[in-house]
């Protein structure tokens, strides 16, 4: 199959840029897979786990904290909030984050930004299964 | 002599003393400065990128005749929020004072103006007037970190979407060269009009929007907010550890002049003082004599 560029990228870095033979990515209304010629694309992104690689095989997978993906030219962008790779996950962190988010989403305080804590605890998750299948 | 030279040698060792503080700072600042200046110019892809992309958004927006978002177009309203960013810490000649000047002069002009403000020096000479801010953040170190940008983007954008202000600017200062910084504002909410002319070279591919234009725009504006934040962040600190280069270099040159000057001082009163023995041995040796 034909290979195109894939590219994440965040404020401070570039994640990955290499060839690709398909990308799956985390949409808002589901997953979503691109492969080479595919048409200029936009699209916004969820917080989720991203899969790059071969179609059938093997595939290295990003936690990505949402943002915005384009394709154009056989090139595909991810502009990311925040994207780590699998390897580059810090489980112990996460780890804590996880528990952090738990206790404060358990004790309810009245000040407590219910929203943010959710997405603490759904981020922290996602490193977790991210970095779990590494 | 009015002062002794034991005084002026006294001078002489506190002021190398200071010297030697304001030389440190220097190469510190100097080579924090090397860093920061990388930063600025890794930041300018991204943003150009993400730029170019809601550039053609917007103009595909306007040839569908759809309605932009409201933080797009903005609602018309006179109130202001304005991000001030500055340094924690002082000793860098005027960069703390002229953007506290400058956020002032901005008041004046807009009176419905809420602040958010980073750094410290200037959190507290506007609590020192009893002026209210609706976040601040301080002690975020030398570096522009992106997780305090992103914080910072997030908080100002979800005031914004609660409708606690109808404009945003960012008070930062641009960096331009390691001597030089200008304190600038940047309008970033609702968003300049001139994004929408930012275009990529060649003929503007027709794109697919998932899940749809303005879930698109939804998720690209707080991008965009927040890689104005970072950005500014960077240059807000490059611009800071040049001016704490610059007053310290400055602060080590008046040292040097300084001591050249006092030690001149201090050969005159010994000279004088030598001369003047010399004298009262000759008068005493002329007294015996006669």
């Amino acid at each position: 199959m034909a290979d195109f560029t894939f590219e994440v990228v965040t404020q401070d870095r570039t994640v990955v840029l290499t060839d690709v033979e398909y990308v799956l990515l985390p949409g808002v209304d589901g997953s979503f897979g691109i492969m080479a010629g595919h048409l200029p694309i936009m699209a916004a992104l969820e917080i989720g786990a991203l899969e790059f690689g071969p179609l059938h095989g093997k595939r290295r997978k990003i936690a990505l904290g949402g943002g915005f993906t384009e394709m154009h030219d056989n090139k595909l962008t991810v502009m990311a909030h925040t994207a780590e790779l699998a390897e580059e996950i810090d489980v112990l962190r996460a780890k804590q984050a996880k528990s952090r988010a738990e206790q404060r989403l358990a004790d309810r305080q009245a000040d407590l930004d219910i929203t943010r804590a959710q997405i603490a605890l759904q981020k922290a998750l996602l490193r977790l299964e991210v970095a779990d299948e590494d | 002599m009015a002062q002794s030279s034991r005084d002026i040698k006294r001078r002489i060792s506190s002021i190398s003393k200071t010297q030697q503080i304001t030389k440190a700072m220097e190469m510190i600042a100097a080579s924090k400065l090397r860093g920061a200046q990388e930063t600025v110019v890794s930041t300018r892809p991204y943003y150009e990128r993400l730029t170019s992309s809601l550039g053609t958004a917007l103009r595909a927006v306007e040839q569908a005749g759809e309605e932009l978002p409201e933080m797009i177009q903005g609602r018309g309203g006179d109130s202001h929020c304005l991000l001030v960013l500055a340094g924690d810490r002082g000793l860098a000649g005027g960069y703390n004072s002229s953007i506290i000047r400058r956020a002032e002069a901005f008041m004046k002009e807009h009176p419905e103006t809420e602040m958010v403000i980073v750094g410290r020096k200037v959190r507290d000479h506007f609590r020192r007037r009893n002026r209210t801010s609706l976040a601040e953040f301080v002690g975020i170190g030398d570096e522009a970190n992106l997780r305090v940008a992103q914080d910072i983007g997030q908080v100002i954008f979800d005031f914004f979407e609660h409708g606690l202000f109808d404009n945003v600017t960012i008070l930062y200062t641009e960096f331009i060269n390691t001597v030089t910084h200008r304190v600038r504002l940047r309008n970033v909410l609702p968003l300049p009009e001139q994004i929408k002319e930012v275009k990529n070279a060649g003929p503007e591919p027709l794109y697919i929007y998932e899940p749809s234009i303005t879930a698109v725009l939804e998720t690209l504006v707080p991008l965009y907010v927040n890689a104005a934040v970072y950005q500014a962040l960077t240059e807000a600190k490059a611009s800071e550890l040049g001016a704490r280069m610059n007053a310290m270099r400055n602060a080590s040159d008046n040292a040097v002049e300084l001591i050249r000057e006092l030690n001149i001082t201090y050969n005159r009163a010994r000279q004088a003082q030598i001369t003047k023995e010399i004298a009262e041995i000759v008068g005493g040796a002329d007294a015996l004599q006669s």
